[in-house]
């Protein structure tokens, strides 16, 4: 572990000044010598073949450049992910496929002739609704970030039937789409030397090999440029369609071109996640405690791509149980392929999962809190690992003190206060601490400064500043003296912004090269600089220890609700999160990240949920007036503090990651406080009015 | 979106000549419903003819106790203006429980009466739509209709109103005025929308041409006790799944008279004359504002998805009432 000296201050970002002056560059503001812009037209069936496009009126219109469609496409090799494919096919596997593509002079003009391309189809009958009942749910391979499809222990059918008190129900969790608010954006140049992209995304190494590949150039020849990116949400860390039609755009136009995904486009075109149905079996002793935990995910994928979210593993680590089931079955749908969304698997699974717990404490007649900690598991009940450390306990006790608890009518709702009913609800919270091989450099010059190099990237969490405290910390200087450089494929290769590991997979490698840093300087001049600088490389592998430990993060958050007695309006006054993430290294954008996560658990609990109509496949409510996401009028008062934890197996900062935890049980907790205030349990997200309206 | 020209009026005969002459045009105020709409493609015009810098930004006295409200008047000074929060203030409720901050700063009066109805399917130009093609169908029937119609729709639309401010205005027996290329007229707001029958594609009953410069709001002394009740799917920020306007004078325990329009409930600002009628002469209580809203809502036709906000309108209703009763106490 390091000596931490600004780790964990509250720094202001370093990149502030920049982004309130507009001087820090998004993608698609990047300008470009004869720069053209690109419209894309998407399918408007779910399922068929292309019978035909008649572009000539379109090629006519005054500035249109070039028209791209499936038959003069640059042919491309991306053979792992079929969406990527772009254009190379009359196939259309789900409604706004990209069909065809314009280059104009102007945005407008390019948005206009690719509305008027006209695409005749012959469409097929399309298969867009999930069901648990469907009879063509399959077994996938494996699950998201690789975790086993379902796993098994002891004899939950036996443990059930001989447990003293029992909970089966299912859980539902509709369409959520990731909606950042920058959009999608790249900007595609070729030269002699390759291609260059500036595009938004989660990090340029996550996309690199995709775009190289698909054009056949060795990844040397290809440049991806994001310093400052605004969101993701998980839906820029992988590639996707429009950017590889940018570059091809680029190519038969001969010229740079810009693209800007519209909100509507972003829709069909970068993911989303999938609904869940979550059937949930608890069974318990006379004690209150655990003995049968079951949890069975159905959920969906696309039928060009599979994406297995991974719903039910936080199950398999959360509570005792000594007979145990998880399962996940997919469905393949005329639909676009879902993909990671703010904290995938943990956050549907845990919002079923605390629920379920809610539900089984109240037929044990035992408190909420009590009946989580009554089941704590003393090691990971699954790999029987001993934790590397595991706060759930303290940040329990620790909340439910601060909330004030302990004045929680313990009687089952409904409780009324004049015109509302009022409630208080609890969840745990949880997310794996994991990380990912990345590299490192660190160059001294002669005056002192240290350049700090990674291709690290910051989605509007902090990574700025957090890097550089850490660097400052390892190398034992102030951060006066760093200079940080991220978000360019040029710089050395790291992992994207994802599954919260960005910030202990980047600082590990930066603090690897900060010690040899040291160690050079130290053995071979003396410690003085040498007046040429000094340079030295980093890195840091997979975490040896996750083999002897289990590494997660953990919370809990309570909620206070009230709900309007004549129209079933939920309103959110209050929400704590105590979280046990080891070391925070940044107090002030890690608690903007905690209590940003927990915003949007609220937003999952109340408002989110895309529709999509079965009759065209499509998204009905595409935009940000009718995807309702929480405004500031929804988040009252909501905090967030941690516990003191060190774990010295994690990461030479001690640090967890902090970007997803947030917002897994957030949602659970406000159901739960719903339940306790009307009596009426909401199974089926997001619980809107009418489903109160009793 | 299409190629248009645009064009700044001087004053109200000049902009009415100009559009009078381009019959794909628009007038073009705030611009926060027009320019979506264009985005979209869903218009299409070919002239906008600016006038918001028309000098109709007053809010002035009328003799007898209206007011007048120039029809560039932006929602958000309407909306703080100290006569209007004085007499009106249901209406100045309504203004601001509508859209956003940004939105009305630039939104004017005239525009927001004249925004279009909202439904998913009309907004996206790759579905059919009666009001966006006439004869193509309605999808939103058997799609995506939880905030559509209740009340006042037809087998072609079931499209709703997205003013709050023409809610309140609307109970307020508010005047339209209007220049026109055959002159000036005046519409009662109880007769400017329309509901969509076979014709949705018509909002209003403006001509093509006619431009709205200033809406009268007659005298209604108890208005100052009123009220404007938004229930919506988030604290801001969204459309009413049901609103109500109401204004309720009470004597002695009974109703003397009653203002009463619901939002968010059919294809134009609802006046709930039916609710009028039984509350008028009843006694101010419970059983008259349950009464009175069952009466009200006795003609909804709720389809697959929205049939909570039968249930929800009425809840609204009575409560409104039942608070205004509570505060002529």
């Amino acid at each position: 572990m390091i000596a931490t000296r600004t780790i964990g201050a509250p720094l202001d970002r370093i990149d502030g000044p920049l982004k309130v002056t507009g001087a820090a560059k998004y993608a698609f503001e990047y300008p470009v010598r004869d720069g053209s812009y690109l419209g894309i037209t998407q399918s408007t069936i779910a399922k068929g073949r292309i019978a035909g496009i008649e572009t000539d009126a379109v090629r006519a219109m005054p500035g249109v450049v070039a028209v791209v469609t499936h038959e003069n496409a640059v042919r491309i090799d991306a053979p792992e992910d079929e969406a990527l494919r772009v254009l190379q096919t009359d196939r259309v596997a789900y409604y706004g496929q990209v069909v065809a593509a314009v280059v104009a002079e102007t945005l407008e003009i390019a948005h206009e002739a690719a509305a008027h391309i006209v695409v005749r189809y012959a469409q097929e009958p399309h298969d867009v609704v999930l069901s648990a009942d469907r009879t063509d749910l399959y077994k996938p391979e494996k699950v998201n970030a690789g975790f086993p499809t379902d796993t098994e222990e002891g004899d939950v059918e036996t443990a059930l039937r001989r447990a003293h008190v029992t909970h089966e129900a299912v859980y539902t969790t509709p369409y959520y789409h990731n909606n950042p608010m920058e959009m999608h954006a790249t900007v595609a140049t070729w030269s002699d030397d390759g291609l260059t992209l500036y595009d938004s995304n989660q990090g340029p190494h996550g996309i690199l090999s995709d775009v190289a590949k698909a054009f056949g150039l060795p990844e040397q020849r290809v440049r991806i440029i994001a310093p400052y990116v605004g969101g993701g949400f998980g839906s820029k860390a992988f590639t996707h369609p429009h950017v590889i039609l940018t570059a091809m755009a680029a190519k038969i136009a001969g010229r740079p071109v810009k693209c800007c995904l519209t909100r509507h486009q972003m829709f069909s075109l970068v993911g989303y996640r999938t609904p869940t149905i979550q059937r949930f079996r608890l069974g318990a002793d006379g004690d209150g405690k655990l003995i049968a935990v079951a949890h069975d995910v159905v959920e969906q994928t696309s039928t060009i791509e599979e994406y297995a979210e991974q719903t039910a593993t936080a199950t398999r680590i959360m509570y005792r149980g000594e007979n145990r089931h998880t399962t996940h079955r997919l469905a393949k749908l005329d639909v676009p392929t879902p993909t990671i969304f703010r904290a995938p698997g943990e956050t549907p699974g845990v919002y079923a999962l605390e629920c379920a717990m809610d539900e089984m404490a109240q037929r044990c007649l035992i408190d909420p809190v009590e009946f989580r900690i009554r089941n704590e598991p003393e090691v990971d009940p699954e790999s029987k690992r001993p934790w590397s450390s595991r706060g759930l306990v303290q940040c329990l006790r620790e909340g439910a003190r601060r909330f004030g608890w302990d004045g929680r009518d313990p009687a089952p709702g409904p409780h009324r206060r004049g015109r509302w009913y009022v409630g208080m609800g609890v969840a745990s919270s949880t997310y794996p601490t994991r990380r990912r091989p990345s590299q490192a450099q660190i160059r001294v010059e002669a005056d002192g400064r240290y350049r700090v190099l990674i291709d690290a990237s910051d989605i509007g969490t902090g990574t700025w500043t957090a890097l550089t405290q850490i660097a400052a910390d390892a190398l034992g200087v102030g951060t006066e003296r760093i200079e940080l450089r991220i978000g360019d494929s040029a710089l050395p290769k790291a992992p994207g912004a994802g599954g919260s590991m960005g910030i202990v997979s980047w600082g590990s490698a930066i603090c690897d090269a900060a010690e040899k840093m040291k160690a050079r300087l130290r053995d071979d001049y003396g410690g003085r600089i040498p007046p040429d600088g000094l340079s030295v490389d980093g890195s840091t592998g997979k975490n040896p220890l996750a083999e002897k430990y289990a590494m997660h993060a953990f919370g809990a958050q309570f909620a206070e609700v009230r709900v309007d007695a004549a129209t079933g309006e939920v309103r959110v006054p209050r929400l704590l999160g105590v979280f046990a993430v080891g070391k925070i290294v940044n107090a002030k954008t890690g608690r903007s990240q905690l209590i940003g996560g927990m915003t949007m658990g609220l937003s999952m609990a109340l408002h989110e949920e895309t529709a999509l109509d079965p009759h065209y496949g499509h998204f009905a409510n595409h935009d940000l007036a009718e995807y309702h996401v929480a405004v500031n009028a929804d988040a009252c008062d909501i905090d967030a503090i941690w516990i003191d934890e060190d774990d010295p197996y994690v990461n030479p900062m001690g640090a967890k990651g902090i970007g997803e935890i947030g917002m897994t049980g957030t949602a659970a907790a406000i159901a739960n406080a719903v339940h306790h205030a009307t009596g009426i349990r909401v199974r089926d997200l997001p619980i809107r009015l009418d489903k109160l309206l009793a | 979106m299409n190629p248009f020209r645009y064009e700044r009026a001087n004053d109200a005969q000049g902009a009415v000549a100009t559009l009078a002459r381009e019959t794909n045009g628009a007038f073009l105020g705030g611009g926060t419903n027009l320019v979506d709409l264009m985005k979209l493609g869903v218009a299409t015009p070919e002239l906008l003819v600016d006038v918001a810098r028309l000098p109709y930004d007053d809010i002035e006295e009328l003799p007898g106790g209206g007011v007048r409200i120039g029809a560039a008047v932006k929602n958000s000074v309407l909306a703080a203006n100290p006569l209007i929060r004085k007499r009106y203030p249901l209406l100045s409720r309504a203004l601001l429980s509508g859209a956003s901050g940004q939105l009305r700063n630039l939104a004017t009066t005239g525009g927001n009466l004249l925004q279009r109805t909202r439904c998913l399917y009309f907004q996206d130009v790759t579905k059919p739509c009666n009001k966006r093609r006439p004869g193509s169908g309605c999808p939103a029937r058997e799609g995506y209709h939880r905030n559509l119609a209740i009340l006042g729709a037809s087998e072609h639309c079931i499209a709703t109103h997205p003013s709050d401010m023409a809610v309140a205005m609307i109970a307020l027996d508010a005047l339209v005025r209007v220049e026109g290329p055959s002159g000036e007229r005046t519409i009662p707001l109880t007769e400017f929308y329309r509901l969509p029958g076979d014709t949705p594609q018509r909002d209003t009953v403006l001509e093509h041409g006619e431009l709205i410069t200033a809406v009268d709001v007659p005298a209604l002394p108890f208005a100052t006790r009123s009220t404007y009740e938004k229930v919506r799917d988030r604290a801001s920020y969204a459309f009413a799944l049901v609103s109500v306007a109401a204004a309720l004078d009470v004597e002695g325990g009974t109703v003397r008279d009653v203002r009463l329009a619901l939002g968010g409930v059919a294809h134009r600002p609802w006046r709930a004359t039916r609710a009028e009628d039984v509350l008028r002469g009843a006694p101010a209580n419970a059983e008259t504002f349950a009464h009175a809203a069952d009466a009200e809502l006795a003609a909804a036709q709720p389809l697959r998805d929205n049939a909570f906000k039968v249930t929800l309108a009425k809840r609204v209703i009575a409560r409104a009432l039942t608070d205004l009763a509570e505060r002529a106490q």
